[in-house]
Order: C-alpha cells, then sequence, then structure tokens
C-alpha cells in the first residue's frame, strides 16, 4: 500500500464515525468534551454552527451518528450523543450575544425561500450574516415546518421549538407567513436573485381498500392529522384506533391517539417487525405506552355498517425467501384477522408535490416528479433556483435538511457573487497536538468502562393524559456527565511519524485492541490478513506508513482504536502524537474567501 | 510512566485458547518502565507464548531479582505465582520452588546486572544444578535503574549515552550458559517477537534449564548509536541462524517449508520446534560448535541469534536426586516423617 495521505481532509474525517457518519458533519467529540467540562453553552454553539437546531434535534434527530458510534464496534451500545445535544441546549446559558452580527448595510441581493422549515432556515441563517435580504413564505401562520405539524409537542415542547426558530427569525428575516405561493411563474417574476424551495413532502399516502369510500370520513392520512392536531383543529379521535404503518410518523400518530382519547390503539404493519422503518427507541417509547404492534399482517378492507366505519380486515402472512433471494409475503391461509375500530390513521408514507411550479420555466422534473437537481449544488434547471430538504431529494429528515439547507446557501451565495457554483469552498480543518506533558493529554483519555446510561422518562400516568407533556425529562448533569466519559475522543487522532520511528514495538505491545502491527507491506487485502490481528472491517481504513528502517511499514488498523493514546505515551520518541482533528464544514460565509 | 489504567475493551477477534482465554487475560498490570524499553516487549512475547499454549496462569511461577529487568513479572500473568527476590538471588528462590513443587513452570526473570554481576556465582550454580525452568536475562548492557553505567555485558568499546567507553571484555551469557551444562541456550532480541515467542515456548517446553539472552535496549540509557545493545545495532547486525517455528504439543503439525529445509526437534512433551535452516549448515545439537559460532559472529560485530544450543539427554535435578515422584509439597506429615521403623531400615543400611 502506499503512505496514507493523512492531508486528504476525509482520512481523519472518516475516523470520527459519528461525524461522518452525521448529514451537517456536526463535530461531536469536540461539543461532547465541552459538556464534560461543563461548557454548555460553548458546546450549544458546536452545535449551532453545524446543526443549526440542536434543543430540536436533540430531542427529534434520526441520529444516524448513533450506530455508526465507534463504542458499539466494543461493546453494546452508542454514546448518546442525540441526548447529550439536548444537555448542551438544556444548560446553555443566554446565547444572544454569540449570534452572528448583521450587517446593516445590505448588499443588494434578495432571496426567497419557499416553506419555513429546517431547510429553509437553514439557507436564511447562513445568507443573513452576510447581508442578503431573505423573504421566507409558509403557508401556514407560524413558521418550522414539520418540525411543528409532524412532532407531537410530547417528544418536543413548543418552548424549544419558537425559541431555536426565532433565533433565526429574529436576524432579520423578512416572514410572509400566512402567504401560500401557488405560482413559481410568478415569484420568478418578483425579481428575487435566488429562489430556495423547501417545501418538505407534504401528501400523505391513502390507503384506497373496499369499504374506503363510505368510510372515509374515519380514515386519516397520518401527516395530515397530526398537522391538524399540532395546530389545534383536531383535539379528540374515536376510543378505538388503527394506525398503518411501521415509520415513525405511526408511533407519533399512535401515541398521539392515545392522548386524544383512545383506549385500544394498535399499529398493524405489513412486513415484519425488523423491517419496521421507524427508528428502534422510537418504537420502544411506543411500547412503553402499552401499544400493542401487529406484524405481517396485510391489510384487505374497510369494515362498514350503517355507512360508518367499524373495523379493518388483514390477512396473515409470513417471510418468504423467492428463488432470486428477494422477501416475500405469503399468506398463511389463517382465517381473516377483523380489527375493530372507530378511526384509522394511514401513515404509510409521504410523496412530494409540486402542483404550483409551472413545468415550462425551466425546472425540469424527474419520473418520480422530483425535480432534477445537482446532487453537491442543489441547482435545479434553473439556475436561480434551488431545492433542498424533502423537496429536493424526497422523505428523509430534519438533520439532512440542514445539511441541505447548508449546501444551498453556499450555491446561492456563490451565484450572487457571480462565481461557479460548482467550484465548492474546501472544509474548515485543524490538527493540533494535545500534547501537554509527558504522558499528559489536554483530553481526558481514560476511557469509562461504563454502559449507556438511560435518559429518564416522565411517568406515563403523567403524560397519557396530557398532549403536550414531554415524555424524555433529559439527562440531568450527573448523568450527563458521566455519559459523556464514554465518549472515546475519535477526532483526537493518532498521527504517526515515520522518521522518528526506533521500531521498539512500545506502540504494538501496550494497545489495547492491537490496532498497531510492524510488518512488511504488501497489497490491502494481504496486509489486512497479516495484522496482528485481522482487519475485517472494510469499511475502516489502514494507516500505513513509509517503508521504516527495517523495512517494514507501520500498518495500524482505525477499526478498533480507542485513541486511548497509549501508543503516543509508551512512544520514547514521540512519531506518535495524538492531534485534534477538527472538521467543518464550508459555509456560505466561508464561500467565496479565497 | 502512563496513569491511566488500560482500556478493558479488546479487539472482538481476538483469538482464544483451548482454556477461552484471549492474549489480554494474560497481561499484568500497566508497565511502569520507560516508554521503549525492550523489556516491555518481552513481556508481551511472554503473554503471547503463554497464550497460545495455553498455559494455566496458575500453573506457572515468575521468579525474579533486582532491576529494571526484574519488575517484568509484574506486567505479565498476573493470576500466576511470583516471587521478586534479593538481587542476583533469583537463582536460589527458584531453586527452592522447583524443589518443593516440581510441577509447576518456572520463569525466572534476571537482567545483566543481576545475572551476570552481583548475581554471577548464583546463576553458574543454577545452570549447574539443571533446575528444570526457562531462565531469561533481559540484557541490555547497562544498569538503567541506577542511571545506565556499564554493565558486565556490555561489549568492549560500547559507549553509553554520557559517552562512557567500555574497557573490558564482555561476559557473554550464552556462552557461560552452554560451558556449563545449560541444555537449551537461545539468544533472542526483543524487537523480534516472530523469533522470540517460538523460542520463549519451546524453552518453557524444555525439560531441564532452558536460558534465552534476549537484547533488550535500554531505551533511556543505552540506546545511542555507539552502543552495541542499542535497537540500531542490533537491528542491524543480528542474524537468525535459522527461522524458528514452535508447534505446541497436542496441535497438528503442519508445515510451510518444503521438505528437508525443516530441522524438526521433538521435545519431551511432545511439542515439536521447526528449525527452518538459512543459508548456513548450523547444528544446534553440537556443543562445540556452538561456541565457536557465537564467538566467530561476535568477532565479526553480529549477534548470532536463533536456537544456539539443544540437548535433550541431559536429566534435570530432581532426576538426579531421584526425588518422589509427588511433588514435595504434597507430601503428607506420615511421608515425610515415616517414623522409627523407616530411620531403622535407612541406618541398616550403612551398616
Amino acid at each position: 500500500m502506499k503512505p496514507t495521505n493523512i492531508a486528504d481532509p476525509n482520512y481523519f474525517h472518516k475516523v470520527v464515525d459519528c461525524q461522518w457518519a452525521c448529514p451537517a458533519h456536526t463535530p461531536v467529540p469536540e461539543y461532547i468534551r465541552l459538556i464534560t467540562e461543563k461548557r454548555y453553552t460553548d458546546a450549544y454553539m458546536v452545535n449551532w454552527n453545524s446543526n443549526v437546531f440542536p434543543g430540536i434535534l436533540g430531542r427529534t434527530c434520526d441520529r444516524p451518528c448513533e450506530p455508526a458510534c465507534r463504542r458499539v464496534r466494543v461493546e453494546e451500545k452508542p454514546v448518546a450523543i442525540c441526548r447529550l445535544k439536548r444537555v448542551a441546549a438544556d444548560f446553555k446559558s443566554d446565547i444572544k450575544d454569540r449570534l452572528p452580527q448583521i450587517p446593516k448595510k445590505k448588499n443588494g441581493k434578495r432571496v426567497a425561500l419557499i416553506g419555513a422549515g429546517p431547510a429553509s432556515l437553514t439557507v436564511a441563517r447562513d445568507l443573513m450574516p452576510l447581508g442578503y435580504e431573505v423573504v421566507l413564505f409558509e403557508r401556514d401562520q407560524v413558521g418550522g415546518g414539520a418540525m411543528r405539524t409532524q412532532i407531537p409537542r410530547f417528544r418536543l415542547p413548543k418552548t424549544v421549538l419558537e425559541e431555536e426558530l426565532n433565533y433565526i427569525l429574529d436576524l432579520g428575516v423578512t416572514c410572509r407567513f400566512g402567504e401560500e405561493i401557488t405560482s413559481m411563474k410568478a415569484l420568478l417574476q418578483e425579481g428575487f436573485d435566488a429562489i430556495f424551495v423547501g417545501t418538505g413532502a407534504p401528501l400523505g399516502k391513502h390507503l384506497e381498500l373496499p369499504g374506503y369510500e363510505q368510510a372515509k370520513s374515519n380514515i386519516h392520512t397520518g401527516i395530515e392529522w397530526l398537522a391538524s392536531v399540532a395546530f389545534e383543529h383536531v383535539s379528540n379521535i374515536g376510543k378505538r384506533v388503527i394506525v398503518l404503518g411501521g415509520g415513525n410518523t405511526a408511533m407519533d400518530c399512535c401515541r398521539t391517539s392515545k392522548r386524544l382519547g383512545g383506549e385500544q390503539v394498535s399499529v398493524v404493519v405489513r412486513s415484519g417487525f425488523e423491517e419496521m422503518k421507524a427508528s428502534p427507541w422510537e418504537i420502544e417509547d411506543a411500547m412503553a405506552e402499552d401499544i400493542p404492534i401487529l406484524n405481517l399482517h396485510v391489510p384487505k378492507r374497510y369494515l362498514v355498517e350503517n355507512d360508518k366505519l367499524v373495523g379493518m380486515e388483514f390477512e396473515k402472512v409470513r417471510k418468504e425467501i423467492d428463488s432470486d433471494g428477494r422477501r416475500q409475503l405469503v399468506p398463511t391461509g389463517d382465517d381473516p384477522v377483523i380489527i375493530p375500530c372507530d378511526d384509522v390513521l394511514c401513515a404509510i408514507g409521504q410523496e412530494n408535490s409540486f402542483p404550483w411550479i409551472e413545468r415550462d420555466i425551466g425546472i425540469e422534473f424527474d419520473k418520480w416528479e422530483l425535480p432534477v437537481l445537482d446532487k453537491a449544488t442543489f441547482q435545479s434547471t434553473n439556475p436561480h433556483v434551488f431545492f433542498g430538504g424533502d423537496a429536493a431529494l424526497g422523505p428523509d429528515n430534519i438533520i439532512t435538511a440542514v445539511a441541505h439547507g447548508h449546501e444551498a446557501a453556499v450555491s446561492i451565495h456563490l451565484l450572487c457573487s457571480k462565481q461557479d457554483v460548482k467550484q465548492r469552498p474546501a472544509p474548515l480543518t485543524s490538527l493540533d497536538s494535545q500534547k501537554m506533558g509527558i504522558h499528559q493529554w489536554s483530553y481526558d483519555n481514560n476511557i469509562s468502562n461504563d454502559v449507556r446510561y438511560a435518559v429518564p422518562h416522565a411517568s406515563k400516568e403523567l403524560t397519557l393524559h396530557d398532549l403536550n407533556m414531554e415524555v424524555e425529562l433529559g439527562f440531568d448533569a450527573q448523568l450527563a456527565h458521566k455519559e459523556t466519559l464514554r465518549c472515546l475522543n475519535c477526532d483526537v487522532q493518532t498521527v504517526f511519524t515515520d522518521k522518528l520511528c526506533i521500531e521498539c514495538d512500545a506502540c504494538v505491545d501496550i494497545c489495547p485492541t492491537d490496532c498497531i502491527s510492524f510488518t512488511t507491506n504488501g497489497e490491502e487485502a494481504d496486509l489486512r490478513t497479516r495484522l496482528l490481528a485481522p482487519a475485517e472491517n472494510l469499511s475502516q481504513d489502514l494507516y500505513v506508513s513509509d517503508v521504516l528502517k527495517t523495512g517494514r511499514v507501520m500498518a495500524k488498523n482505525e477499526d478498533l482504536c480507542l485513541h486511548c493514546g497509549l501508543c503516543a505515551e509508551r512512544c520514547p520518541t514521540a512519531a506518535w502524537d495524538m492531534r485534534k482533528y477538527l472538521f467543518n464544514t464550508a459555509k456560505a460565509v466561508h464561500a467565496c474567501q479565497k | 510512566m502512563s496513569y491511566i489504567t488500560k482500556p478493558k475493551f479488546k479487539h472482538p477477534g481476538l483469538q482464544t485458547n483451548e482454556l477461552g482465554l484471549t492474549r489480554r487475560d494474560y497481561e499484568g498490570s500497566l508497565t511502569t518502565l520507560c516508554g521503549g524499553c525492550g523489556h516491555d516487549s518481552i513481556s508481551a512475547a511472554i503473554i503471547q507464548a503463554a497464550a497460545e499454549m495455553s498455559l494455566e496462569p496458575h500453573r506457572v511461577a515468575k521468579i525474579s531479582g533486582i532491576g529494571c529487568s526484574s519488575k517484568i513479572p509484574a506486567y505479565f500473568l498476573s493470576k500466576a505465582h511470583g516471587f521478586n527476590s534479593v538481587h542476583g538471588r533469583m537463582p536460589s528462590v527458584a531453586t527452592g520452588a522447583n524443589l518443593a513443587n516440581k510441577e509447576l513452570y518456572y520463569v525466572g526473570i534476571s537482567g545483566d546486572g543481576d545475572s551476570a554481576s552481583i548475581g554471577l556465582g548464583q546463576f553458574c550454580h543454577i545452570v549447574r544444578r539443571r533446575i528444570n525452568m526457562l531462565y531469561i536475562v533481559a540484557n541490555n548492557g547497562t544498569y538503567g535503574l541506577t542511571k545506565g553505567q556499564l554493565s558486565a555485558t556490555a561489549d568492549l568499546g560500547s559507549k553509553t549515552k554520557s559517552g562512557e567507553e567500555s574497557q573490558y571484555d564482555s561476559i557473554d551469557m550464552a556462552t557461560l550458559a552452554i560451558e556449563l551444562g545449560a541444555s537449551f541456550v537461545a539468544r533472542s532480541f526483543s524487537g523480534d517477537k516472530k523469533q522470540l515467542v517460538p523460542l520463549l515456548q519451546a524453552g518453557l517446553s524444555h525439560k531441564g534449564f532452558a536460558f534465552i539472552d534476549i537484547i533488550s535496549p535500554c531505551v533511556t540509557f543505552n540506546n545511542t548509536d555507539a552502543s552495541t545493545h542499542g535497537y540500531k545495532n542490533t537491528w542491524e547486525n543480528y542474524i537468525a541462524l535459522s527461522a524458528v517455528g514452535f508447534v505446541p504439543m497436542r496441535k497438528e503439525i503442519t508445515t510451510s517449508y518444503a521438505p528437508g529445509k525443516v530441522k524438526e526437534i521433538t521435545l519431551h512433551d511432545g511439542s515439536v520446534i521447526h528449525l527452518h535452516k538459512t543459508s548456513n549448515k548450523y547444528d544446534p545439537y553440537d556443543r562445540e560448535n556452538a561456541l565457536h559460532h557465537i564467538n566467530a559472529s561476535k568477532k565479526q560485530g553480529k549477534i548470532a541469534t536463533g536456537l544456539l544450543y539443544i540437548n535433550q539427554s541431559t536429566s534435570d535435578l530432581h532426576e538426579l536426586q531421584d526425588t518422589v515422584d509427588k511433588p514435595f509439597n504434597t507430601l503428607g506429615s506420615h511421608e515425610l516423617c515415616p517414623g522409627n521403623e523407616a530411620l531403622a531400615d535407612i541406618n541398616h543400611t550403612f551398616r
């Protein structure tokens, strides 16, 4: 193998598994360390700069970081990254004086953002400090988008939502709320320098089965029903409720139903339990509220008596693998299952919908009715129109919408500065030694062996009777501190200087996870089998040095490195050093700094 | 010195041995030696050797004297028996322990100060007495614990960090051991575990007195370019007489070497040493040749390493003394003090 190029900004970024997995590339270990030091406000700002909604995401994020956490490769459960983010938000002090300064003199450019969800709000936040005039259109009377309409208040309190929403709106965004854009053609004529579409995926899918027409006044689509609850248009539901679907919306629907008078609420999914799309913790929370989940039940028809919905019929199926290796649902032949109900909530998916974008104005759509976009710039085929969030690539999550927003803001700033939108600014990185004394580092390398701490919940006797009472209480400062110590500091990198190495094996002997080997070089596939312990996780790189004095190379398997720094502590020549790698994606403010 | 405890987490793919233990289970406490000390590699090699051989830690006794080397037993096999004895007196304690319980694996750990200076007399006699043990000298040519004076194994002309040059010929521990009748003598280098680990395993399996002289650089006081015991000189000048492989007993013997190229040595317990010959035709059974070879290499500034000499036909102390089959420490008072009648019988044999 060739010596590893650690100057490539992606090399060490990839080692920070959580940050690499985060769509917005939040510097996770950095803020976790700040929480350890009780520097909550600093931790909050690290988050705010990357993911814009720390308090909201600390409660609602899909947390792609957690399955990626290195901890799951050496023990059972990841660090509670998401809930630590919430800790930063819960314990921070006033951040007003840390918010960006908005220039009094504007730069003369006007940008329209359509839909006041996380994607548009991110664009607004990134562009306001640059002197843009930002106009935010929203069909509802209030901002927040899906964060307000799709996430129930018992998961995300209104105060938390509005605090973080207002940090952005108070930067001086021109809000045109209650104003639905019905024609892109008309908007284009208003002379904006750029238009950003962040309208989400607003259409819930219906399930039209026999009986649908007669029963439809009691059949609701999940996302529309949740929005009606959020806006208090709906405040009750039948005693017996069936929720169809296995995603997070279904989990929110069933738990909301329980709070609005549903007594027998059940979730029914076609697939197996394992194939459910909902996050495991959301499924756990629903089950903790005594909501049964029936899997492998295919809905067949709505049962109607006297023009009123009285139940649903399901066919039981089992999973079989067909000759092509695909999973098939095969009827078991059992009698159909009848579940009586008063209301059905369909949470079987949502779709994009752009009836208001005329198809003759240069904005092309693909066969799935999604806009044709450059995946890096989010620019549509009309160079002045950008898409982000669910509106861009179909339904995903908040943190992905934020990531899109950042990139679109970069694009808009480049466009408005008459620069090439495709020339993306390089990420901001630094790599600094953490050495303080011979065996002292400016990070805590004494790894905690504790297992993951659970977040305390309020008792369900209380929460099930109050739609607005938050279920999760969040970590207290003490629990949070203990949880932070579980973080392995994967951003503190082991950096090897081959010229200093005397090949004494001290690092090899001390490494608790057998990451380091000195051996003859070879092709990667061969080298992976010849290390002290085999490097079988191909998604993790090998760090290979140049040829050393004995003709061997140092090959380090990044997979299981605990970043404990013992290799560097035992190294007599400081050939190993522990250096903190900070990586931040370039935001709009960095786009034109050359 | 590191102040944190070594993390408990280990590589999930780490091999378990016949006892269900991994290499990590054979560790001791975290080292307090200087970072880069060869002695830590010796601990690591012993850990690996014991784990691969599926040694039961409680069947091992670690005995040492005084010096940096003699701290090593704290850093491996924390579940084994241990005795950190007086300076240069490890051989006496090992002899006593071996007499009391001949069924344990004895690992004596000493250094060039402990064995070649203050304990040289003890060393000579334990070799002569053929105690069944593995005797390791972690040889760095310097007194590291007292800040780097030249030791008795420092080669003529070798220089310490402070610039002091050795005026005397060195004591060659391996030659001495062969002369005095050791039945297994090897030399190795802490930096070469590929050679050291099989040698340790062979030494542990060998019945009789096994001696391994291990060049183990003192990174703090004797690792200059002008030192013959530093990493640089050792990497450059050590010659492996043969590539060593070790197959513990009960394991199927497989070898990747072509037939005829490998010398097999079957030990008393059924395990096998494989010597894959390099260019020269070295015969480890030939005592005179071994001595000649060591000296000839030294003359050229080279360090001959590997299995230098083996003799499997000698008897150990217990055989020579014709002791009872059971270890002494398991004998009851009736067996140890058989009474007047037995005494009368014994006395009768002298009349």
